[in-house]
């Protein structure tokens, strides 16, 4: 210690010392400051959100109390997921499938109709995100205004959510997969058309210069400067979102808008417990069937775009 | 010697098959246009898109559309409270579910993480849970819980965190991997332990990551948590849905409307926090 002492302490140090002891105190200030302010949300979100909920439960001796809502309902949700188990044993087990998957015709047709609602609706938010991605991209839209009218369509067709969507389709298309279809092909629209106008924006705008200066006009442009060079990205995110339709198509018969969805809504209401744990697993099931696929077939064009390496 | 036009015209009439794809490849072309031109028509029967029934369902959008103008505004402060509570209690989801998956997905992602677990079958089995969890739907996810806690926003907090358990850890433990090396030898050089090397080497590389996955996830689960009270989980979609069923037209537009300002407002304050904490242009995407 003897060593440091005869060093001296000049002015700038002692300044140094100062300003880096006021920062670090501004440092604490704020972080005590956001730690509370994240606290006081936290709790009062969680008040919102009736953590702090009373709610009458039977107990065991047939007497009723009041406990808190999050204790009271983990012995429920145990309850209800091992109702939904079905009961398999080893001898027995082509029996017991049968009787598990006792609807498969119903549920198949429906896996069907599930599958071919993601198809058309993807195909619907394709053709219409790909229009719209043109006028909505900053540097191809022909003017100012037909850009900022297809950049909000867009938002808010993403904005309200598909279910949204088919509620209000299902009341005016009536019940059955057609709502469905227009529900989350208009979703698929906004999301697609701004993924597609986002790459739009990142292209070389050379091509559609030559062709501009060949005499092009706006949709030449467009036809054989732009397309050519976005048309990879387009597909690989298509697929992606064609997987994402599949997974909104599986839930949204339980607004009536065709799909397993219905199903789904049914098996609840009739309270057929394993019904519900093999519609889960269908989907479960398609869902990874159909991600596994799409994974390898976007490889694969990704890889072509790259070059034939093959 | 360059070809002109007409050089390459003869050439085209003399070698028609020279200049075109092979026939298989035509073929196999023509076939998945085919195919899928045939899977569209049959779909677009199947699924009864006749042009009555487009064209009454048009007068009827029509119909419910013109319910939007004038908009509905609630009389009094008691109703304005409802749709503001309800609001509210949409976000309060989004954000306890945000944050309840992040505490339990934080110290799971280490599991998941290559530079970090060096056992094989742990990181493994650790990464297809993260699978599993993601292939839950949220709202079936909601359903579960709904039967086990009632209606309401608890059953649709605990499924946006159920979900993001998934997400977060998978994500998370990318962000882990996607660290340099190099602080971490640093650590290691000087003396530090494994934890502290994890904790001086690796954790400032991920925090910025980590924030900026965090606010993007809570910005998307607010766009969730709008349709998990359709199937009965609280917060705007709950009153959304019971105006449809009652079809009180006008308010439902209000209330869409309110939607849609209210997940603006959440993307702005979100995209504000990022920039101040992170500041990064290139993170901040």
């Amino acid at each position: 210690m003897t060593a440091f002492a005869d060093i001296p302490v000049s002015a700038p140090i002692l300044q140094f010392e100062k300003d880096y002891a006021a920062l670090r105190r501004r440092t604490r200030i704020t972080w005590l400051v956001g730690s509370l302010v994240f606290l006081a949300l936290f709790t009062f979100s969680a008040w919102l959100g009736d953590f702090f909920k009373v709610t009458q439960v039977t107990l065991p001796d047939g007497s009723r109390d009041w406990r808190w809502i999050i204790p009271a309902g983990i012995p429920r949700l145990g309850e209800f997921i091992s109702k939904t188990i079905p009961d398999l044993h080893w001898a027995t087990l082509g029996a017991d499938f049968a009787e598990w998957f006792w609807r498969w015709k119903v549920w198949a047709k429906l896996l069907v109709e599930t599958i071919l609602i993601a198809f058309m609706a993807t195909v619907f938010g394709v053709i219409g995100g790909f229009l719209l991605s043109f006028p909505a991209a900053r540097n191809l839209a022909p003017n100012k205004w037909v850009m900022w009218i297809c950049r909000r369509y867009l938002e808010i067709a993403r904005t309200v959510p598909d279910l949204v969507w088919a509620l209000i389709f299902v009341f005016c298309f009536s019940v059955g997969p057609m709502a469905g279809v227009l529900a989350i092909g208009l979703h698929a629209t906004g999301a697609l058309g701004k993924l597609y106008s986002e790459v739009n924006e990142n292209i070389d705008m050379r091509p559609l210069e030559g062709v501009k200066a060949a005499g092009g006009t706006w949709f030449d442009q467009i036809r054989y400067g732009a397309v050519p060079q976005v048309l990879p990205n387009i597909i690989s995110y298509t697929l992606l979102r064609f997987e994402i339709n599949v997974r909104s198509s599986s839930i949204i018969g339980y607004v009536g808008a065709g799909g397993l969805g219905q199903e789904i809504r049914e098996a609840l209401s009739l309270q057929e417990y394993t019904d519900l744990s093999a519609l889960f697993l269908i989907i479960f099931v398609t869902v990874m069937v159909i991600d596994f696929a799409s994974e390898k077939l976007r490889h694969r064009v990704i890889g072509l775009e790259k070059g034939p390496s093959t | 010697m360059t070809p002109t036009p007409q050089d390459i015209q003869a050439a085209m009439a003399a070698h028609p098959r020279a200049f075109r794809d092979t026939p298989a490849v035509r073929f196999r072309k023509i076939a998945l246009w085919i195919g899928f031109i045939g899977l569209f028509c049959w779909c677009l029967y199947d699924f009864n898109f006749a042009p009555e029934r487009i064209l009454n369902g048009m007068l009827r959008m029509g119909r419910i559309l013109s319910f939007m103008f004038p908009p509905h505004l609630w009389e009094t402060w008691a109703e304005w409270l409802e749709v503001f509570t309800a609001l509210g209690e949409t976000v309060a989801m989004a954000f306890l579910g945000t944050v309840l998956g992040l505490i339990v997905a934080f110290p799971l992602s280490f599991l998941g993480a290559k530079n970090i677990n060096r056992i094989f079958w742990l990181r493994q089995t650790t990464r297809r849970g993260y699978d599993i969890i993601r292939a839950f739907e949220i709202l079936i996810l909601a359903l579960i819980f709904i039967r086990a806690f009632g209606l309401g926003p608890l059953a649709g907090v605990l499924a946006i965190a159920v979900s993001e358990v998934g997400t977060f850890s998978k994500l998370f433990s990318e962000a882990l991997e996607n660290t340099s090396r190099r602080p971490v030898e640093g650590v290691v050089a000087s003396g530090g332990s494994r934890f502290q090397s994890i904790l001086y080497g690796i954790m400032p590389q991920v925090l910025p990551v980590h924030l900026s996955i965090v606010l993007y996830n809570f910005e998307s689960n607010v766009r969730s948590s709008t349709i998990l009270g359709i199937v009965g989980a609280g917060g705007i979609g709950f009153m959304l849905s019971d105006r449809i069923s009652g079809y009180f037209w006008d308010q439902v537009w209000t209330i869409i409307v309110m939607i849609v300002a209210m997940v603006y407002l959440i993307d702005y304050l979100s995209g504000l926090i990022r920039a101040r904490l992170i500041g990064h242009a290139e993170l901040a995407k």
